[in-house]
């Protein structure tokens, strides 16, 4: 028991993560119906501009946790102005263009910004300093670590809050205003561009934060790191339905905890003919037969044919 | 009216392409011209190209450059040491290319190689780019010595032009094997891999050598080269209760994986291969990392050419990461056969290549009939306040603890030709061996 | 027509002029315009975004490795294996398109794009318990074509003239292409051409119209993938080696941004895509180097990395001028106009 517990825990942490980087592919996709493919690459900027402020700062023998909220800081606006710039300049363009082609300029901007980071960061994996102790908790024979408890905090903070913004606000209106019928909103007055421009650099903070908590929970950053992690966020906003919030949470969360329990017991369960190497097949099965039952995914409504 | 306006855009883009095309001609045909004033009768220098392989972009770019770096040290440094080939100044170019770690590119970047008739070739860095590339460079039989790709089917496909310089996979894996068996005293050993060639390979010859010295092995598990998240796997094998760990993969996923295994308070030795026998498993997991076990091919470099660090450093501006000692050798090796065969002429320096004998920074160099390092020294390492130390040399099967290795080796240190300044006294004594060796055959040479 | 078809008949005399490279290059640009116009079937007839595209491309080269090589001892000739190709990985193709039916857009390009991982993770395991497909270590010594027992690996001279391996690859491959855009043209305007238009349209529509679309999308399924079990089959015998690291999701993506790129739905445009996405990247390992250094006289950026920076830079902006791709399809450039106006 005390096992499924721990896997439990690690599936929920692995699951926030994916949660705080799908919230970013599903703003975006439910405001324009776009897969902003290069996300994944905006985590890994995040990443690496908290990784060189760390280490910058470090030696100035500052609180750790100020250090962090620093990098965080800075992350962010540098985030957000590249999210501004890709969608201004790869995006905005191609808004009444058949829909495949920001797709292909979403792969263009993912190489761009992949390269632009090898020539600021080097290829080499970066090692974050360690900074934070870490801290270990015992519960129930598991275990969890004050990082980890950060991370599951901070992705459901994140999450309400921006519900919160999305649902309460007068700018949260208009931006959903501008999802359900982006020429009805432009004639009641509301700036579409700015919308669509907002969205983006929203999901542009979120990933920014994202690449510091992946930075900083796993110790290491690399230029293509962004990739994977970009491709499992997706596959998790898909899984919780794109497009909505608390799905892209509940999404997240399932893929996080049916690849460690995947990970945890399939070997176990089929006598050892496949193992943990199928982990991301099981996962991958499980989102297939999701779809299958609920074409819409977990929370999603149902969509018109938008092939 | 819509149509017209792109004919302009067309045509603007047939002519980048035209040019590029030409563009692209004109540095093809210029390429030859050097080897063919090469082959003109009296000129007084010699242009001999090397070339060289390996991922520059892409996941593991970062080995890929240190590898490259570290072949492109030994050329310019025989370029300054101005060598004389034939009674011509050798003047080496050095080529390097980026296969991107994809077998096709691998393919076709060799061809390239092939085409502008390089004297040998330094590579490839994967076992999956190095296989299918080999079959090109036998063709044109281009001597190839790899300094990173260790899977054991990459010399044996019969190949006499194919070698290496680094350990293969089934004679690395018995010799971390056994030392940890010895170390550990496991009874019961996990083995988890990253799923690819080399962290499979590996793995597979250190369960091999594991059960037959009648050690139960768990289930594998696996992850990837990419995983970071290595938790679900860890926690299953805590409900095991191995005494052991082994890890086949490189140090970029093997960090978090140690670092995460002491978070969920698993105790036991952790061992690696070389892909994860760095400096920058202390760095990637902290205080985690110190103890655990890993192996290397050759002797510790440190030890046993403190010159080469110390160049390269000065070049680069960093240290080597993980291969650059090895593709080092691996150029200095194409190198030292054409001095002896007094010519850059593949057909000419083959046989040379052959049946050297050279010191290089890895340890005493020759190739047994398949091409592979004829019976390699394997070091054993630990990691101690966030550097990687070695602890014992297994060669042959016997392991010599470290303190041993250099002590009975010490004697023979005097008879050690002029070598390079080495401060630390470990570095001095490693390095006798190689000089005790090297003695006669460099007496033998000189006839 | 003649020609052009004497010019691409000769064509490798000339480019083995600039090195034997360039024939491989050539040689694996056609491969991926094999690819490219099988999954055009799917993407730019049939409308379904595939984004697993790759697993059919591994699935032909398994197929081609597993009965032509010493890993089961099996050394069947080519011409009967590259059938068996293309028929399992239409088999794989139905086997992708029965769950997924029901699913549109976005949420069937995540299936695909799981499928092709499925499929990859497979290639890359199933060497224990049973070793079938040695895993990572890939299957080595794979048998090149011969043709009466002229192998398609070495050098031969025929008539005073050098033929090396990758020219009579290369023939090999025309042919195949040629055969392979008939049978796409034939079909564009067949019955099941209209078909697929019709269901990529409007897919309610053409239910009403009498179109069983659960079939005539299988369809599309099955006929695409088996164009990438061929082209699998071949990459296998050309490389002798093959490794489930050569059937990524990148490749499943480079594919669909050939087709995308040159303009769905249109196969010469799709042609275009895939011989520009081939040779741009090529072209450039070969040009970035010398003209920095003409330019500025020195490297200034690594040219690995510029290569990767200007086809990066070349894919955002084609799209930005031509958003329907280079050469557009009819139905396309007519939508288009339309919206603009």
């Amino acid at each position: 028991m005390d096992i499924f517990l721990q896997q439990l825990i690690n599936g929920l942490t692995l699951g926030s993560v994916y949660a705080v980087v799908a919230l970013g592919y599903t703003m975006v996709y439910g405001i324009i119906q776009l897969i902003n493919f290069a996300h994944g690459e905006l985590v890994m900027i995040g990443a690496m501009v908290a990784f060189t402020l760390i280490g910058v700062l470090v030696p100035a023998g500052m609180n750790p946790l100020v250090i962090v909220l620093l990098a965080t800081a800075c992350a962010i606006p540098v985030c957000m102005l590249i999210g501004y710039a890709m969608e201004r300049l790869a995006y905005r363009p191609l808004r009444r263009a058949p829909r495949l082609a920001p797709l292909i300029t979403a792969i263009g901007v993912s190489i761009i910004l992949q390269h632009l980071a090898l020539l600021v960061w080097s290829r080499n994996n970066l090692a974050f300093p360690q900074i934070i102790k870490t801290v270990s908790y015992h519960i129930g024979g598991a275990t969890i670590t004050n990082v980890q408890i950060a991370i599951m905090v901070m992705s459901v903070v994140m999450m309400a809050g921006l519900a919160l913004l999305v649902y309460r606000t007068r700018l949260g209106t208009a931006m959903r205003a501008t999802a359900q019928n982006a020429q009805v909103a432009g004639l009641m007055g509301i700036d579409i561009n700015r919308m669509i421009a907002v969205t983006f650099v929203l999901g542009a903070a979120l990933a920014a934060v994202a690449g510091v908590m992946v930075g900083s929970y796993y110790g290491i950053a690399h230029y293509q790191m962004g990739a994977l992690l970009g491709m499992k966020a997706f596959a998790a906003a898909v899984l919780g339905g794109i497009g909505n919030l608390p799905g892209a949470m509940l999404g997240g969360l399932t893929l996080g905890v049916v690849e460690a329990l995947g990970a945890g017991y399939i070997g176990d369960l089929t006598g050892n003919v496949f193992g943990s190497n199928y982990q991301d097949v099981f996962a991958f099965l499980v989102l297939i037969t999701v779809l299958v039952f609920r074409p819409s995914g977990l929370l999603g409504e149902r969509v018109g044919d938008r092939a | 009216m819509k149509t017209m306006n792109f004919a302009p855009k067309i045509a603007l883009a047939l002519l980048a392409a035209a040019a590029a095309f030409t563009m692209s001609g004109c540095g093809e045909e210029k390429k030859p011209e050097p080897v063919k004033k090469a082959e003109a009768p009296p000129p007084p220098s010699i242009e001999i190209k090397i070339g060289h392989v390996g991922p520059m972009t892409g996941g593991i770019a970062h080995l890929g450059k240190d590898n490259e770096n570290g072949a492109r040290l030994a050329v310019e440094e025989a370029n300054a040491a101005k060598i004389k080939i034939d009674g011509k100044d050798a003047k080496f170019v050095f080529v390097g290319e980026d296969d991107q770690a994809d077998p096709k590119v691998g393919t076709t970047v060799a061809q390239k190689l092939v085409d502008a008739k390089v004297a040998g070739v330094v590579g490839h860095l994967n076992s999956g780019t190095s296989i299918p590339a080999s079959a090109i460079y036998n063709q044109a039989n281009i001597p190839v010595i790899s300094g990173a790709a260790t899977n054991p089917k990459l010399t044996e496909q019969g190949f006499k032009n194919q070698f290496r310089v680094v350990g293969r996979d089934d004679q690395q894996g018995p010799a971390i094997a056994s030392y940890m068996a010895g170390d550990a005293k496991p009874k019961t050993v996990a083995i988890i891999d990253d799923a690819t060639a080399y962290g499979e390979g590996l793995a597979n010859e250190v369960e091999k050598t594991l059960a037959a010295a009648k050690i139960k092995v768990l289930p594998r598990e696996k992850g990837t080269d990419k995983t970071t998240d290595w938790k679900a796997i860890l926690t299953k094998l805590k409900g095991k209760k191995p005494d052991a760990v082994f890890y086949g993969g490189m140090d970029a996923s093997g960090g978090p994986l140690v670092k995460q295994a002491r978070e969920l308070g698993i105790k036991v030795v952790f061992a690696f291969g070389d892909g994860a026998c760095t400096d920058e498993m202390a760095k990637l997991a902290g205080d985690a990392a110190e103890g655990l076990l890993c192996s290397q091919a050759g002797l510790p470099v440190a030890a046993a050419d403190k010159k080469f660090l110390d160049n390269y450093k000065k070049k680069f501006n960093a240290d080597p990461i993980l291969y650059a000692p090895f593709t080092y050798d691996a150029a200095n090796l194409l190198i030292e056969a054409m001095k002896k065969a007094n010519s850059p002429d593949p057909a000419k320096y083959l046989p040379e290549l052959t049946k050297i004998d050279y010191k290089g920074a890895t340890g005493q160099i020759a190739f047994d009939d398949k091409g592979d390092r004829k019976d390699a020294e394997m070091t054993i390492f630990t990691m101690k306040a966030g550097k990687i130390t070695p602890v014992a040399v297994i060669k042959g099967g016997k392991t010599t603890p470290i303190a041993d290795f250099i002590a009975a080796m010490s004697p023979a240190a005097p008879a050690a030709a002029p070598a390079p300044a080495a401060p630390a006294p470990a570095a001095e004594a490693a390095k006798a061996p190689e000089a005790a060796k090297e003695a006669p055959k460099a007496e033998a040479a000189k006839k | 027509m003649a020609l052009i078809g004497i010019v691409l008949v000769a064509l490798p005399f000339a480019l083995s002029q600039a090195g034997t490279a360039w024939v491989r290059i050539t040689n694996l640009a056609i491969l991926f315009t094999l690819l490219a116009l099988g999954l055009n079937i799917v993407v730019g007839f049939a409308g379904l975004l595939d984004l697993g595209y790759v697993a059919f491309y591994a699935v032909g080269a398994y197929a081609y490795a597993l009965l032509a090589s010493p890993h089961f001892g099996l050394h069947l000739p080519f011409w009967v294996i590259l059938p068996i190709g293309a028929a399992v990985a239409a088999l794989f193709g139905v086997l992708l398109g029965a769950p997924t039916l029901k699913l549109r857009g976005d949420y069937l390009a995540i299936v695909t794009l799981g499928f092709g991982e499925i499929v990859r993770i497979f290639l890359n395991n199933l060497a224990r318990p049973v070793n079938i497909t040695n895993g990572p270590q890939g299957i080595t010594g794979i048998d090149p074509f011969s043709i009466s027992g002229v192998s398609f690996a070495k050098t031969d001279t025929f008539m005073g003239a050098m033929i090396s391996g990758p020219m009579k690859y290369y023939w090999f491959l025309l042919v195949v292409l040629v055969a392979v855009i008939a049978i796409n043209l034939r079909l564009q305007n067949s019955r099941i051409g209209r078909a697929w238009e019709a269901v990529r349209e409007d897919e309610t529509a053409a239910r009403a119209m009498g179109i069983d679309t659960t079939q005539i999308k299988l369809l599309a399924f099955a006929m695409g993938a088996s164009f990438g079990g061929i082209a699998g089959g071949l990459f296998a015998a050309i490389q002798g080696f093959i490794s489930p690291e050569s059937f990524v999701l990148v490749e499943s993506i480079m594919v669909v941004a050939m087709v995308v790129l040159g303009g769905m739905g249109n196969i010469w445009g799709v042609i275009l895509g895939a011989l520009l996405l081939s040779f741009v990247p090529e072209i450039l390992r070969y040009t970035v180097e010398p003209l920095q250094k003409a330019v500025f006289g020195r490297m200034i950026v690594e040219p690995e990395v510029l290569r990767m920076l200007i086809f990066g830079f070349a894919l955002v902006l084609v799209m930005l001028f031509r958003p329907a791709g280079l050469l557009p399809s009819a139905v396309r450039k007519r939508e288009l106009a339309e919206r603009k106006a």
